[in-house]
C-alpha cells in the first residue's frame, strides 16, 4: 500500500460526483502526485481498485498527460515556458541560465536534491512573460535579479 | 479605449469573494433567469444578441445550444471549456482570478437553457490560482443557495463539478476534452456526431468557453439588442485582447469588437518594445497566420482579420519586432504542436514532428534548399486529413512563415544562419 487511507477516501469521494468512476481517473492522478510528486504502477493499481476500473485505463491516462510523471524530481520543479511569447522576451535564456546556475542538467535533479529544470509548453502567462512555474505557482515578469533572489529563497526554505 | 464590461470589477482584489461580486451585481441574472425566462426563451435571446463563441472558432453560441435534442431521454451536460492552452492566449485566467462568480453564473444559465443539472468546469491543470477560486466560488454558490437542489424554490437543480485536466493543449478541442473527461486519454472524436447531440457518455453536451459564459449575465440583465449595439454587425460584443511580445505595455485588453489594431499595438500597449519596427503579427493565437506590418490597419472582429488573411481565434495578439528569426518562430511553434499532437491521425502525428525536425535542422545552419518545398508538402498533407483542427493549426505557422518570408528561409539555408540574430536575453532587473 503506498497511497494513504485519506487519500483513497478522498479518490473515491470524488468519484462520486461523477454520473461514471472512471470519470475520476484525472483527479485520482492529481490526489497520488499530490501526496507523492510522481506516480508509479503501484498508485495505478490502487487507483484502479478504488475506482474499480482496470490498471490499464489508468497507466494509459496517466501517460498521456504531462502533470503526471513517474520520475522523481527536486523539491522545487521549476518548469519554463519555452513558448513563443515568453521566447520572445528571453526564456531560452532564462532556461540556460537557471541551468548554470543550479549546474544541473535539463530534467535532472540537482545534488542537494532541491531542483528540477524542465521546459514546458505554454502555461497561459503570455502577457507577464518570461515565466517559470514552480510547485504550482507561477513566477512571471522574470529578470535576473529576481530569478536570483527566487532561487535564494527556496534554498533557505530548504 | 477599453470597453469593460467582463473586466469591469477584476482589478477589484476582493471580487472574487462571493459577498462583493453580489455588491456588485452578481446572480442577479441568474435569478432573474429563474424567476422569469423560460428555456427556449433563454437561447432565443442568447440568438438574437449575436453571442459568438470566445474560444477560436467563433460560433454563435445560441445556435450551439439549439441543437441540443428537444425530445432526448438522455441527461444534458454542459460543460465549461477552461482548457486555455492557446500559445499567447491567458484571456479567460483574467477572468477564472479576477471575476470566478461572473463564470459561475454564465455558467448555470447556460446550463438552465439546455436543460442540464450537472455542468462540469474543466480546467487546464496548471491554472492553480484560477482553480482554487473557482472551486471556492462555486461552493461558496452552494452555500448561498444559487446551486443544488430546488435553487431558490424553482424547482430547478444544478451541481457544478471542478474537474482539473493533466496538462494537454488537445484538451481544448471540445471532443478531447469529453474524452479527458472520461477518463481517457485526450483523444479527439471524429464529428459527427457533434457533442450537442451525442457528447459526454454519449449524451447531449455543450461545451462553451470560459468568456463566451461570462456573457450571459450581461446578456440577461441588459437586453439582446443592447448587446447587438456592441461590436460590429456580424461581430457582436467586447473580447478580451491578451498582446504578448515585443510590446511596451502586454496585457489583456477588453475591447469592442471591431477595435482597429493598430490602436491597440500602438496605444494600449504603448508601441513596439525598445521603438524597432514591426515585422509581423500573429492576431488569434500561434494557430492563426501572420500578418504583415501592412495589415496594421485591419479591425479587431472576426470578419476584418479574415479578410487580412488570417483569423481572429483565440483573440491572442503576438506582436514580432524586426530582430527577430521567423525560421526561430516557426521552429518553436512547431516543437509545440509536435509535442500536443495526440496522435490519433497519423498525418498529425507523423508530419508535426518532420515539419519540427527540418526546421530545426534549418534553424541549426544544416538546412537544404529543398526542406522549404518539402515543409509546404507536409503541411499539405497534413491540413484537412485529421478529425481535430490541431492539424491544420500546425500547418498554419509553417506555411504562413514560408509564404511571407521565404527570403529568411532561403537566407539560413544558404547562410546556415540566422538573417537576424534573435538571441533574446532576460532583463537584468
Amino acid at each position: 500500500m503506498i497511497l494513504s487511507d485519506s487519500a483513497k477516501l478522498q479518490i473515491s469521494q470524488t468519484a462520486k460526483r461523477y454520473p461514471k468512476a472512471r470519470s475520476a481517473i484525472l483527479p485520482a492522478l492529481h490526489v497520488a502526485y499530490e501526496e507523492h510528486g510522481y506516480l508509479s504502477d503501484q498508485m495505478y493499481e490502487e487507483i484502479a481498485q478504488v475506482l474499480d476500473v482496470k490498471f490499464i485505463e489508468v497507466a494509459e491516462a496517466a501517460s498521456f498527460y504531462t502533470m503526471f510523471p513517474k520520475a522523481k524530481r527536486g523539491k522545487y520543479l521549476i518548469q519554463v515556458c519555452r513558448n513563443i511569447s515568453c521566447a520572445l522576451l528571453g526564456s531560452h535564456h532564462l532556461t540556460a541560465y537557471l541551468l548554470d546556475k543550479l549546474n544541473v542538467e535539463l530534467g535532472e535533479i540537482t545534488a542537494d536534491g532541491l531542483f528540477t529544470v524542465v521546459e514546458v509548453e505554454c502555461l497561459g502567462s503570455c502577457t507577464t512573460a518570461p515565466m517559470m512555474q514552480v510547485n504550482a505557482h507561477y513566477y512571471e515578469n522574470l529578470t535576473v535579479e529576481k530569478v536570483d533572489r527566487l532561487i535564494d529563497e527556496f534554498r533557505s526554505r530548504k | 479605449m477599453e470597453t469593460k464590461l467582463l473586466t469591469q470589477f477584476v482589478g477589484d482584489p476582493q471580487q472574487h469573494t462571493i459577498e462583493r461580486a453580489i455588491e456588485h451585481g452578481a446572480y442577479q441574472a441568474w435569478q432573474k433567469v429563474l424567476k422569469e425566462i423560460a428555456p427556449a426563451a433563454l437561447i432565443q435571446i442568447v440568438k438574437d444578441s449575436g453571442l459568438r463563441g470566445r474560444g477560436g472558432a467563433g460560433f454563435p453560441a445560441g445556435m450551439k445550444w439549439g441543437f441540443v435534442p428537444k425530445d432526448s431521454p438522455k441527461p444534458e451536460y454542459l460543460c465549461c471549456n477552461a482548457d486555455e492552452s492557446e500559445p499567447g492566449t491567458c484571456k479567460d485566467r483574467v477572468l477564472l482570478e479576477g471575476d470566478p462568480h461572473a463564470v459561475v453564473e454564465g455558467m448555470m444559465i447556460a446550463s438552465y437553457a439546455i436543460g442540464c443539472h450537472t455542468a462540469f468546469f474543466y480546467i487546464r491543470g496548471e491554472y492553480d490560482v484560477s482553480q482554487v477560486r473557482m472551486s471556492k466560488a462555486i461552493d461558496a454558490a452552494y452555500a448561498k443557495g444559487f446551486l443544488g437542489k430546488n435553487i431558490l424554490g424553482s424547482g430547478y437543480d444544478l451541481d457544478i463539478v471542478v474537474h482539473r485536466g493533466g496538462g494537454a493543449y488537445i484538451c481544448g478541442e471540445e471532443t478531447a476534452l469529453l474524452s479527458s473527461l472520461e477518463g481517457d486519454k485526450g483523444l479527439a472524436r471524429l464529428k459527427p456526431p457533434f457533442p450537442a447531440v451525442e457528447g459526454l457518455y454519449n449524451c447531449p453536451t455543450i461545451i462553451n468557453n470560459v468568456e463566451t459564459l461570462a456573457n450571459l449575465p450581461h446578456i440577461v440583465m441588459k437586453g439582446a439588442q443592447w448587446f447587438a449595439s456592441l461590436g460590429t454587425e456580424k461581430s457582436k460584443g467586447t473580447r478580451i485582447f491578451s498582446v504578448s511580445g515585443h510590446v511596451k505595455k502586454p496585457g489583456n485588453y477588453e475591447l469592442e469588437l471591431g477595435y482597429p489594431l493598430k490602436d491597440l499595438v500602438y496605444g494600449l500597449a504603448g508601441g513596439i518594445l525598445d521603438d524597432k519596427p514591426l515585422k509581423a503579427i500573429i492576431p488569434g493565437g500561434s494557430s492563426t497566420p501572420l500578418l504583415l506590418p501592412d495589415k496594421i490597419d485591419t479591425k479587431l472582429d472576426f470578419e476584418s482579420v479574415a479578410a487580412a488573411g488570417s483569423m481572429l481565434g483565440s483573440g491572442a495578439i503576438i506582436v514580432i519586432h524586426e530582430e527577430t528569426c521567423i525560421v526561430w518562430v516557426a521552429e518553436i511553434l512547431a516543437h509545440f504542436y509536435m509535442h500536443e499532437s495526440c496522435g490519433k491521425c497519423t498525418p498529425c502525428r507523423q508530419g508535426t514532428g518532420w515539419m519540427y525536425e527540418i526546421l530545426r535542422r534549418i534553424e541549426a545552419g544544416r538546412g537544404k534548399m529543398e526542406d522549404i518545398d518539402t515543409l509546404l508538402d507536409i503541411a499539405d498533407n497534413i491540413e484537412g486529413n485529421t478529425i481535430c483542427p490541431l492539424g491544420d493549426a500546425a500547418a498554419v505557422p509553417v506555411i504562413s512563415t514560408i509564404k511571407l518570408f521565404r527570403d529568411e528561409y532561403v537566407y539560413h539555408i544558404e547562410h546556415g544562419k540566422c538573417k537576424v540574430q534573435s538571441q533574446f536575453k532576460l532583463r537584468a532587473k
